[in-house]
């Protein structure tokens, strides 16, 4: 299901990411997957936390460049092949993926997807029966 | 060798006298030919009656870049477009370049003085010159060109870029001379020592230097790795291009033409001259000049004069290393950039802030020119492709106003100093008083 992901732009510079961790965390806050793009002067921080909205709220008091983005968290058995018929899935719908990123413990493995066309790419998941998380679900990891 | 020995080893007192027959003549022409000088010196309440000697020349009121950029593009014209044969530009402080134009007389004045720098550097009719300046609207390229050809010798019109051509044709066509800018030259250097073209093969044996500020310690690495003797060749577009100066083989100050090209050193900010060598902000007037005479212009260069004979024989008036600048003009790869430009983009973009700092340093013998911005919030993405494609647009949109290509750097919000007062925008740290 959709979900909402904390996006921080950071500047290349030690201690940075870890700035964004200890504010989360003195917040209370936890995270439950994250990753990072970048380039050689700044990143992008991608992260689901468990109070998106508060997160937001603390780290623009602390001046961070932050957004919400909306994203979809679905659940896949944790097997060969099973990321590919996910893809096809997309791939068939001509649904575009921006970028996306994976966690996998035990027997299963969630996947946060953000497509280009949000609507068409959550409709096509759900017709193949593909388990959708639910942002509630997905917060309690 | 000296190609105007009756100029160039004039007596002083002769030299004043030219200078102020020149120059009651070029005030003529202004007062009558253009508006906006003819205002300025009415309003100082200064006619060419009162211009009766060189001395006189402190009556007269200063022209600054603003001044061309108000009289756009050809506000400050003084002979009919039917007598202007050519143009050429350089940018100016805000988007919109300063515009020149020269008559048929100008070109031969610049010809000449172009011949005097030449001759200097032992250059002759049997000698072959690559032009390695831009030609086009900077006056680089067609003048050191017209140089060339005016002292009888080979031109080699290659223009900048496409440097193992470059290599290729100096080889083979035997260049002796090459003109262009210093840091291109030790960029060169690099190039033809990986060429495995053998040196001995080139017979270059002079260098042209110009259009950018360099050091004593650029001078001798270009020396060093290139094998040849550097000169520096000085000018402005304002005033004429290069030729305006030159260093003789004595290399202890750069020549002023100045029987076409009158030097003043003010206190910049009283408008006072300095006494005799003292440094402060160096001023020209063209006294021969038709298409756009420049009276007292301000070039906001600091430097000083020495009027002592020069051991070459010499008697125009040297003028010492530039040691800066009184304004916020930066000199980038030989363009000149301002700050207020990068601010007139910055401000108009909906994307980011409208702070920016900006970085130039030399790595590796060419100019880095590094601005950092700060994304609007809103403006942010989770995408990288697009904070990419951002990045590249703002670098586009500077390089279409500045000429330059900078390289963008995107900062997270507030990084940059704010302030009501004055803020530092710029950071140098190109090193140019090593000496």
């Amino acid at each position: 299901m959709i979900v909402k992901q904390l996006s921080v732009f950071l500047e290349n510079k030690t201690g940075r990411l870890n700035d964004v961790a200890d504010i989360l965390g003195k917040a209370g806050i936890n995270m439950t997957a994250f990753s990072v793009a970048d380039n050689s002067d700044f990143g992008i921080l991608r992260v689901i936390v468990s109070d998106p909205e508060k997160a937001l709220e603390v780290l623009k008091s602390n001046k961070f460049a932050v957004s919400l983005t909306d994203v979809i968290c679905l659940h896949a058995p944790n097997t060969p092949g099973s990321l590919s018929s996910i893809l096809h899935i997309l791939q068939r719908e001509n649904v575009y993926i921006e970028y996306m990123y994976a966690f996998s413990e035990g027997k299963g493995a969630n996947v946060i997807i953000r497509p280009d066309k949000m609507e068409a790419g959550v409709e096509a998941l759900k017709n193949n029966k593909i388990e959708l998380i639910a942002a509630n679900d997905l917060y309690r990891f | 060798m000296i190609w105007n020995e009756t100029v160039e080893c004039m007596s002083r007192e002769e030299m004043r006298k030219l200078q102020g027959i020149r120059l009651k003549r070029v005030v003529e022409r202004v007062y009558h030919n253009c508006e906006p000088y003819r205002k300025r010196m009415q309003e100082a309440g200064v006619s060419p009656e009162d211009i009766r000697s060189i001395d006189d020349i402190v009556k007269l009121p200063f022209t600054s870049k603003k001044d061309l950029r108000d009289n756009y593009p050809f506000g400050l014209l003084s002979a009919p477009m039917s007598e202007i044969v050519r143009v050429h530009a350089s940018s100016g402080t805000t988007g919109k370049p300063i515009v020149v134009g020269l008559t048929r007389n100008d070109l031969a004045v610049w010809e000449e003085s172009g011949a005097r720098c030449l001759t200097a550097y032992g250059l002759g009719k049997n000698d072959t010159v690559q032009v390695s300046y831009g030609y086009g609207l900077f006056t680089g390229g067609l003048g050191a060109h017209a140089a060339v050809e005016n002292i009888g010798g080979t031109v080699i019109p290659i223009s900048s870029g496409n440097t193992q051509k470059q290599i290729m044709i100096m080889h083979d066509l035997g260049a002796k001379a090459l003109a262009c800018t210093p840091s291109y030259a030790l960029y060169l250097a690099e190039a033809l020592a990986q060429s495995g073209y053998p040196r001995e093969e080139f017979q270059l044996e002079v260098g042209v230097f110009g259009a950018e500020p360099w050091t004593e310690a650029m001078r001798k690495d270009i020396e060093h790795k290139l094998g040849i003797k550097a000169y520096d060749i000085y000018g402005l577009t304002e005033v004429m291009g290069p030729g305006v100066g030159f260093e003789c083989e004595c290399q202890n100050g750069t020549h002023l033409n100045e029987d076409h090209f009158y030097p003043e050193v003010i206190n910049p900010e009283t408008g006072i001259p300095v006494a005799p060598g003292e440094e402060g902000e160096l001023v020209f007037t063209t006294l021969t000049k038709e298409g756009m005479p420049m009276i007292r212009f301000r070039t906001r260069d600091l430097t000083h004069l020495i009027y002592e004979k020069c051991e070459c024989g010499r008697t125009l008036v040297r003028m010492g290393r530039i040691l800066g600048r009184c304004d916020d003009m930066l000199i980038i790869r030989g363009v000149n950039v301002f700050p207020s430009q990068i601010e007139s983009v910055i401000c108009t973009m909906e994307e980011v802030e409208p702070h920016f700092f900006i970085t130039v340093d030399r790595v590796n013998n060419t100019d880095t020119f590094e601005i950092q911005v700060e994304v609007k919030e809103g403006h942010y993405s989770d995408e990288m492709g697009k904070m990419i494609a951002l990045k590249k647009k703002v670098a586009h949109e500077i390089q279409s106003v500045v000429g330059l290509q900078p390289d963008i750097k995107l900062v997270e919000p507030r990084f940059l100093e704010r302030s009501e007062g004055k803020v530092k925008r710029v950071l140098d740290k190109r090193v140019f008083k090593n000496d």
